[in-house]
This record gives structure tokens, C-alpha cells and sequence, in this order.
């Protein structure tokens, strides 16, 4: 449906959307691009700004800070990801069973997904994970066991039991619109072919919910890689939880080492951009299905 | 799939999903419960459960300790403004995707997605020079405009996907019966829309209410949305657990009595329309 | 007035030329309609008239200005779509006032000729509903109506009848010949269904691959088919074909003749065959004939209850006169 006149008219509403984002990616990237090459410590007026080359990269990468903070951004995003599709999924096939007041506990599950991360992070850490006074704390004393202290013995456990559990609702609901979306016409000719539940589950269900994973995957992704505030409140980024972003934000804002910050930033910018393209591939072939 | 399944089953369904729900309900349960405690009561031992001395002291102290109404007003406007001038900017965007594809529409629009993983802190800095050149540092103006531009690849490509779903002969129809473009967007598409735009905001105004990133590093005492109001208890603050508390339900409860209202749409919206 | 003239129109998608260069003239008040096999691209030519396609080459002209570079909305065509495309947040008053209300027309007279289109078309009582609380007729006239409002110099109908059920879509035809009777406006008409385009147009026009095959009336095209594609796609149940030496007889490569025009006896005849699969459908039979030299199965109708049964051995005699004779590369031989 398409002629000369509401191309040319789709190309100029769609102007306004795209040149904005152009803007917004652009002139930041290439100021950070700028600073990534030069010595700049605004607060250090002893230090005099000028070209340093690569020297910002080298010694960016050959901090002993960098590879940490790159295994710890993958091990949080991974292992959120891991533990919200496993649980969303067998919840999802949980809640799609018949049952009583369903409504409600979509209710109660969804709840999480309202919860900003400042204030998750705070009551988790506080309410619950305080070694002394935490309900954590309690609950071990209560059987007699030694309280664990969540932030420092498991750190990266506990920011990822947090998130995850930020994450969780989103996860679930979208694998339940998925499964309830299922032709049950099918899983009843599975039925009468003789399959076994397991079996319905992996060659029926599973495949079914394959584009439903994969949006999943996509967008938890994309909010889990810029994980901050979960970090910024509870550990402060100690205790082998700084991610690269909190790595960054630690050069740029606390030593206020821009030129060595933008460095990071680039890094962080094609770590996001590796894992983008991979995405992208993914659903690119997922979105015409 | 109508069949008739055993009470018994049911039961089981029931008691199992119920104590998942709770479990992860719990903790937002429990920092309610405990904004209503004295802070000895908070962390007593072994926990109270309900049965304490209802106090609503908490919520006076933090109350006149940091002014609420204005971090609630700032989060409103800051969440509201950016997800409508997000809608505004991305609805032409959609139509033109959805309606009048090209080779590039996909492109494009992966490509806004993937402005999307551009981590936010590879320019937090020179963000962070362009407000101070600007006058946007600490403005609620600032806020809307940068928390509208990292929407906006959500907002379009939720409401594209809505879009999608309308057939393109009704459009059509509407420029036979002499329709401008204009007249085509406002009288026909976007009524036949609402529900998934209606979606698109609320989803959108969540996602804005609770952004950490921008709001924490941008503003400092005038644009602080309720986000800063919460950070600002982290410690040492944090350890009167009732106030915490208190401020925690204060900061949560706007956007989780809207969510619950409007699940249904939010269910919706969730799936970002990629899930039938 | 409403004549509408195609001159030299192509419509290419990319690399692929969907409608090769094409000529057509469609009188004022003419009901014209295009059919052809799903493909053919006749409901690229009409959306090429309404505009909703740009042109790749060529010009379209409406009462004899170019209306090539002219959009939808300024052509003065109404449009009838294959799923209705009523807007399904309006009541049927504000669908049927919609392209008034687009013309900036005064209340008044929208309201006048609203009620009047409703009163022609049976909907007064239905004013009020949505679009998804009629039924698929009373959509279907809700749709008509949205086009008679405004008073077009030509209507465009693009399959309007292929989501209705069979017998609704016998009285939606009724209606709709009728409509043209009264209105006497242009009216072009897609659709594949062959028996649609006998029964409404005074002009069909059978396309293929973009091609059009023959220009004529319903009577000129079952008559005197241009080629075996226009003789086997007119006439229901379909013209049986023979070919080789049955037609070599005949000095053709190949011959054609309607069931209509066989005659049937049980005793003799110049083919002999076995009855296949009878037909009964009460008001005639149509037999499938397995002829004894193992050639193509044959249709015959014959009138009224004909009691054949599977395995009858029947003679099958073609009326001479009626015999369409095809040339190798498919067209009539006069």
C-alpha cells in the first residue's frame, strides 16, 4: 500500500523519532570518544588536559579492575537471565493451570516489576540481608545457624537473587501470554499421539515458547547490562560486584578521571555492542516469524 | 481447552501457586507491615508478624523530614512528560513502519533498540557537560528529555507492533473517504489504537517512574523524583529499618496501586506486543 | 460521469511487472467487472484507479482529466473493501458520515444523506451499533453506504462478497445490481468468482498475469471466448477440452464444449463412457464420464433428475454448432 506521496510522508514522520536518537547517540559518543583520548581531570587543576593517544585504553584495560568487572557484568547478567527463564518458565506453567483466585496471584507475582531498583536494593540489603537484624539473620538463628553475611560473603549471589527477583514477574508474564497462546488443539493431538507430559513439554511447549524466550532474553538483557542502582545502594560496587558500568562511573564521577572514564565508556559501548549484534541477529529472524 | 480437571488437582494448583505468589510478594508484604512498627518492634526477635502496636508515627517523621509531595510531583512530571512527548514523537514514527515499510524499517528499527544497550554511563559525562552548558542540570525539563530518549526505542517499537495489528485496508479506507494523513492519524488510527497505546504509556510511565541511572546522577535538591528521595535513606539512615520503611511504601505504593488497577493493559504492554 | 480510460498503464513491484502495459476504456454508468484466477492482478488494477498504488508508467484519466499523480481522497471514487474496512470505534451513523465530515460538508446535510443512504440500504435500524455488532450483510451495506454517501463518479469493489456465506452473497449480488440499476454510476468490480461476473456486469473484463484475455459481455465471452483460457475460466461447471485426433477432425489443435451442450443417450452416441461421480443437484445432474478410450473425464449436464449411477454405461453426442475450436497456441479459430 504504498505510493510515492505516503512514502515520501512516512519518511518525514519518521524524521523527528530517528533524528532525535541519531542526536542522542552521536554527540555524547563522539565527546566520549574525544575525552577517551585525552588526559582530563577536571578537578585536578595541577594536571594539565591534553592528547595522550591510547594511553587512557591501555591503561584502562591493564588496570587489574577491567577483566573482574567484565566476568562480574557477565556473571550477573547471565545468571539473572538464567534463573527469571527457568522460573518464569515453570511459574508461566504453573499459572496457566487451572486454579482458584488466578487473578490474584498474577497480582502478587507482577508486584516486583513496580518496585524501583533503589528501593529493592535498599530493603533487600537492610531488611532482609542485615547480618544482625536482617529476617535473613533471623530465620538462620531460628534453626540455629550462623547468620550469613549476604553482602560480603555472597555478594554477587545476593545482587543476583535481587535483580532476578525484579525480574522474575516480567519474565513469567510474557512466558504466560506465550503459553496461553498455545492452540490447544495441538497439545491435545500430542495427547492422543501417546506423548508423555515431559515430552509434550519439550517438543511441544518449549519450541512454542521459543520466540517468547527470545524477547525475553532481549529486553532483560538490555536492562540488566546498565544494572547500577542495585549496586550503587547495596555494595557500593566492593566485594567483586563492580560491574563495568559501575567501574566507569567510578572513574568518571568519583576519581573524576573523565579521560580514563571515556576510555571505559568506549569499552563498555562495544561490549554492549558485541552482545547487541548477537541479539539483534537473533530477533531479527524472530520478529517476521 | 475446556475439560474437567479433579478438584483435587485444582487444589493442589491452587495451594502451590498461592505460596509461589506470596513468597514473592513477601518482601514488599513485609516493608509495608513494617512501616507501620516502632523501630524497636522493626527488628525485634524473633520478627513480628501483624500482631504489633500500629503505629502511623513512621510516616510523619519521614514525612517532615523531606518534603514527599515534592519528589511525588517531580516523578509525576517526570514520568508523565517524557512518556507523552515519548507517544507523541513515536506514533507518526509507527505509522510509518508499520504502514508503509520499506527494506530499511527493520533496520531502523533494530537499530533504535540498539541505541537502547548503549550503556547509559559511556556518556554519563559528556551528558553531564551538555546539562551544565545547558542550565538542564538539576531541571525537571533535563529529566523528561533524556528519560524520553531512552523510551522512545520502546515506545516506538511497542506501539509499531500495535500498529501492525490493524488492518491496513481500514486505513486505506479513511484516505478514499478523503482523509488527509493528519486526519487518517487522529480520527481513525489512533482510536482504533487506544488500547495498545494505552498500554504503551502505562508501561512506558513505570519504566520512567523507576529509572535510577539518570535521575541519581542528573539532579541534586529542585528535579529530584522519588527515586533520589529513597537513595537518600541508604545509610546510615537505612538502619532505622520503620522509617526506611515507611519512605520504601511512600516511594512504591503511586506506581504499584496504578499498576494493579490497569493490569490488564500492562500485561499487554509487557509482551511488547512481540507475544500474541 | 464516471468514464474511466487506462492508457498504456504498467505497475511494477521492484524487478517484477505485475500488470504489463495495459488499455482499457470503462464507459460512463458502465458495471464493469475485472476477474481473473487469485494473482491475475486485478485488485492491483483497481487499487492503480484508486490510487492507492502509484502508476509505474502510463496514465489514468476520469472524465478525461489525468488523475495519475492525483491522491485517493481527490479521484471522486468510493471504495468497497474485501473486509469491509469499517471503523470499528465509530457507529455505523459516524461510518457512514465519515468522508461528509472529511468533505467539511455542514451537519445538516450530512445528517440528510446519511439517513437517506440508510434508508435505501435498510439500516435505519441499526444507526446506533458498531461495526462489530452487525452481521457480516449488514456490515458489507454499511460499507455501500459509506460509498454512496459521497456521491462518487465511480465506485471501486474489490472482492466485496468473498467474506459472506453463499447464500447471503446470491442477495448481496441482487442488491448490489440493483444499487447500480438505481444509481446508474460506473462500477467496477473485482472479483474471482466467474459466476459473480456473469450475473452483474455489462463489461467483464478476464485478466491473467496481468494481461487482459478478453473484453466483452458476459454473453460475448461465453459465446465466442477469445482463447482456451477465457473458455474454460467463463461457464460453470467448466468446458471439457479434447485434444489429438477427436480434435484433428475438427481441424483444430483443440476442441471445446460446454456439459451444457453434450447430448446424452444411453443407447448411442459418438462418444462412449462410464459414469464416474453423478451430481444431483434436483434441477439438473451434472455426470462425470470416463470416456472407453481413456481420454479426459467428461462433464455432461443434463436437466432435471437424471437417474445415473456409478458404472452406467452412457453415449455422449457434442452439439455441432456449439464447438469452440482452439488453435495450438490457445486461440479460437472462427
Amino acid at each position: 500500500m504504498a505510493t510515492q506521496h505516503s512514502r515520501s510522508a512516512a519518511r518525514f514522520m519518521m524524521a523527528p523519532a530517528v533524528i532525535l536518537l541519531l542526536g542522542w547517540m552521536l554527540v555524547p559518543l563522539v565527546m566520549t570518544l574525544w575525552f577517551s583520548f585525552r588526559r582530563f581531570l577536571p578537578n585536578r587543576p595541577d594536571i594539565v588536559p591534553g592528547w595522550v593517544g591510547f594511553d587512557n585504553y591501555v591503561r584502562f584495560v591493564t588496570s587489574s579492575a577491567f577483566w573482574p568487572s567484565v566476568q562480574t557484568t557477565l556473571i550477573i547478567v547471565g545468571g539473572a537471565l538464567l534463573i527469571t527463564i527457568v522460573l518464569g518458565v515453570l511459574l508461566a506453567l504453573l499459572l496457566d493451570q487451572p486454579m482458584w483466585g488466578q487473578g490474584v496471584v498474577r497480582i502478587l507475582v507482577i508486584a516486583p516489576f513496580f518496585v524501583m531498583p533503589t528501593v529493592s536494593a535498599l530493603v533487600w540489603k537492610n531488611i532482609f540481608m542485615d547480618p544482625v537484624n536482617g529476617l535473613f539473620a533471623h530465620l538462620w538463628r531460628a534453626f540455629g545457624a550462623e547468620p550469613v553475611v549476604w553482602l560480603s560473603d555472597a555478594p554477587l549471589f545476593s545482587i543476583i537473587l535481587i535483580v532476578s527477583w525484579q525480574w522474575l514477574p516480567f519474565a513469567t508474564l510474557i512466558l504466560l501470554t506465550a503459553i496461553q497462546s498455545l492452540d490447544s488443539e495441538q497439545l491435545e493431538a500430542s495427547e492422543m499421539d501417546g506423548a508423555p507430559p515431559l515430552s509434550r513439554f519439550f517438543y511441544i511447549i518449549l519450541p512454542h515458547l521459543s520466540r517468547a524466550i527470545t524477547i525475553v532474553i532481549l529486553i532483560q538483557t538490555i536492562f540488566l547490562l546498565s544494572v547500577f542502582a542495585e549496586i550503587f545502594v547495596t555494595t557500593g560496587g566492593a566485594f567483586g560486584t563492580r560491574t563495568l558500568t559501575y567501574l566507569i562511573f567510578q572513574r568518571v564521577l568519583e576519581s573524576q578521571n573523565v579521560g580514563l572514564g571515556s576510555a571505559g565508556g568506549v569499552y563498555a559501548i562495544i561490549l554492549a555492542n558485541i552482545i547487541a549484534i548477537f541479539l539483534m541477529r537473533i530477533v531479527g529472524k524472530n520478529l517476521d516469524a | 481447552m475446556s475439560r474437567a480437571v479433579t478438584t483435587r488437582r485444582k487444589t493442589i494448583n491452587t495451594v502451590l501457586a498461592w505460596s509461589i505468589g506470596f513468597l514473592i510478594f513477601f518482601p514488599i508484604l513485609w516493608t509495608i507491615l513494617t512501616s507501620f512498627k516502632t523501630e524497636a518492634q522493626a527488628i525485634n526477635d524473633p520478627p513480628l508478624f501483624l500482631f504489633f502496636d500500629w503505629t502511623l508515627e513512621n510516616y510523619a517523621v519521614v514525612q517532615e523530614r523531606s518534603d514527599y509531595m515534592r519528589f511525588l510531583w517531580n516523578s509525576v512530571i517526570i514520568a508523565g512528560g517524557s512518556t507523552l512527548i515519548g507517544v507523541m514523537i513515536a506514533i507518526p514514527a509507527a505509522w510509518s513502519m508499520a504502514f508503509v515499510p520499506s527494506k530499511r524499517t527493520k533496520d531502523i528499527l533494530l537499530w533504535m533498540l540498539s541505541t537502547k544497550m548503549l550503556p547509559a554511563v559511556g556518556v554519563l559525562y559528556p551528558i553531564y557537560l551538555i546539562f551544565i552548558e545547558l542550565g538542564l542540570l538539576d531541571t525537571r525539563i533535563g529529566l523528561v528529555v533524556v528519560i524520553m530518549l531512552i523510551n522512545l526505542p520502546i515506545i516506538v517499537w511497542m506501539l509499531y507492533t500495535y500498529f501492525k495489528e490493524i488492518p491496513g485496508e481500514i486505513l486505506e479506507a479513511a484516505r478514499m473517504d478523503g482523509a488527509s494523513l493528519r486526519e487518517e492519524i487522529i480520527y481513525v488510527l489512533t482510536p482504533m489504537a487506544v488500547p495498545g497505546i494505552a498500554s504503551t504509556i502505562l508501561l512506558n510511565f513505570i519504566l520512567a517512574w523507576n529509572e535510577a541511572f539518570w535521575t541519581l546522577n542528573l539532579t541534586a535538591a529542585q528535579a529530584a523524583p522519588l527515586t533520589a528521595f529513597i537513595a537518600s535513606y541508604s545509610s546510615p539512615e537505612g538502619l532505622f529499618y520503620a522509617k526506611l520503611s515507611a519512605a520504601s511504601t511512600m516511594a512504591i505504593a503511586p506506581i504499584l496501586i496504578l499498576g494493579w488497577f490497569s493490569q490488564k493493559q500492562l500485561v499487554r504492554g509487557l509482551t511488547f506486543g512481540a507475544v500474541k | 460521469m464516471g468514464r474511466i480510460v487506462l492508457d498504456k498503464v504498467t505497475k511494477r513491484f521492484g524487478s517484477v511487472e505485475v500488470i504489463p502495459p495495459l488499455d482499457l476504456t470503462i464507459e460512463d454508468g458502465e458495471f464493469t467487472v475485472f476477474v481473473g484466477p487469485s494473482g491475475c492482478g486485478k485488485s492491483t488494477l483497481l487499487r492503480l484507479i484508486a490510487g492507492l498504488e502509484d502508476l509505474s508508467s502510463g496514465k489514468i484519466e476520469i472524465d478525461g482529466s489525468d488523475v495519475s499523480a492525483v491522491p485517493p481522497a481527490k479521484r471522486g471514487l468510493a471504495m468497497v473493501f474485501q473486509s469491509y474496512a469499517l471503523y470499528p470505534h465509530m457507529s455505523v451513523r459516524k461510518n457512514i458520515a465519515f468522508p461528509l465530515r472529511m468533505a467539511k460538508l455542514d451537519q445538516a446535510e450530512i445528517d440528510r444523506r446519511v439517513s437517506n443512504a440508510a434508508q435505501v440500504l435498510n439500516l435505519t435500524d441499526y444507526l446506533d451499533r458498531r461495526p462489530g455488532q452487525l452481521s457480516g450483510g449488514q456490515r458489507q451495506r454499511v460499507a455501500i453506504g459509506r460509498a454512496i454517501v459521497r456521491e462518487p463518479s465511480a465506485f471501486l469493489f474489490d472482492e466485496p462478497l468473498s467474506n459472506l456465506d453463499a447464500a447471503l452473497r446470491v442477495g448481496m449480488r441482487l442488491e448490489i445490481s440493483e444499487l447500480h440499476k438505481r444509481l446508474e454510476t460506473t462500477m467496477i468490480y473485482v472479483t474471482h468468482d466467474q459466476v459473480e461476473a456473469m450475473t452483474m456486469a455489462d463489461k467483464i473484463v478476464v485478466l491473467r498475469a496481468g494481461n487482459i484475455e478478453q473484453v466483452g459481455s458476459p454473453l460475448d465471452l461465453y459465446n465466442q471466448p477469445r482463447n482456451r483460457f477465457v473458455a474454460g475460466f467463463i461457464g460453470s461447471p467448466r468446458m471439457n477440452f479434447l485434444e489429438g485426433a477427436v480434435a484433428a477432425k475438427h481441424g483444430a489443435h483443440a476442441i471445446g464444449f460446454r456439459p451444457e451442450h453434450l447430448g446424452l443417450s444411453l443407447t448411442e452416441g459418438e462418444w462412449k463412457g462410464k459414469v464416474g461421480v453423478a451430481e444431483h443437484l434436483g434441477s439438473d445432474t451434472f455426470l462425470h464420464v470416463h470416456p472407453e478410450n481413456g481420454g479426459e473425464t467428461i462433464t455432461v449436464r443434463v436437466d432435471g433428475e437424471f437417474s445415473a449411477r456409478h458404472g452406467d454405461i452412457v453415449y455422449l453426442t457434442p452439439i455441432a454448432d456449439k464447438i469452440h475450436r482452439f488453435a495450438a497456441d490457445g486461440l479460437r479459430i472462427q
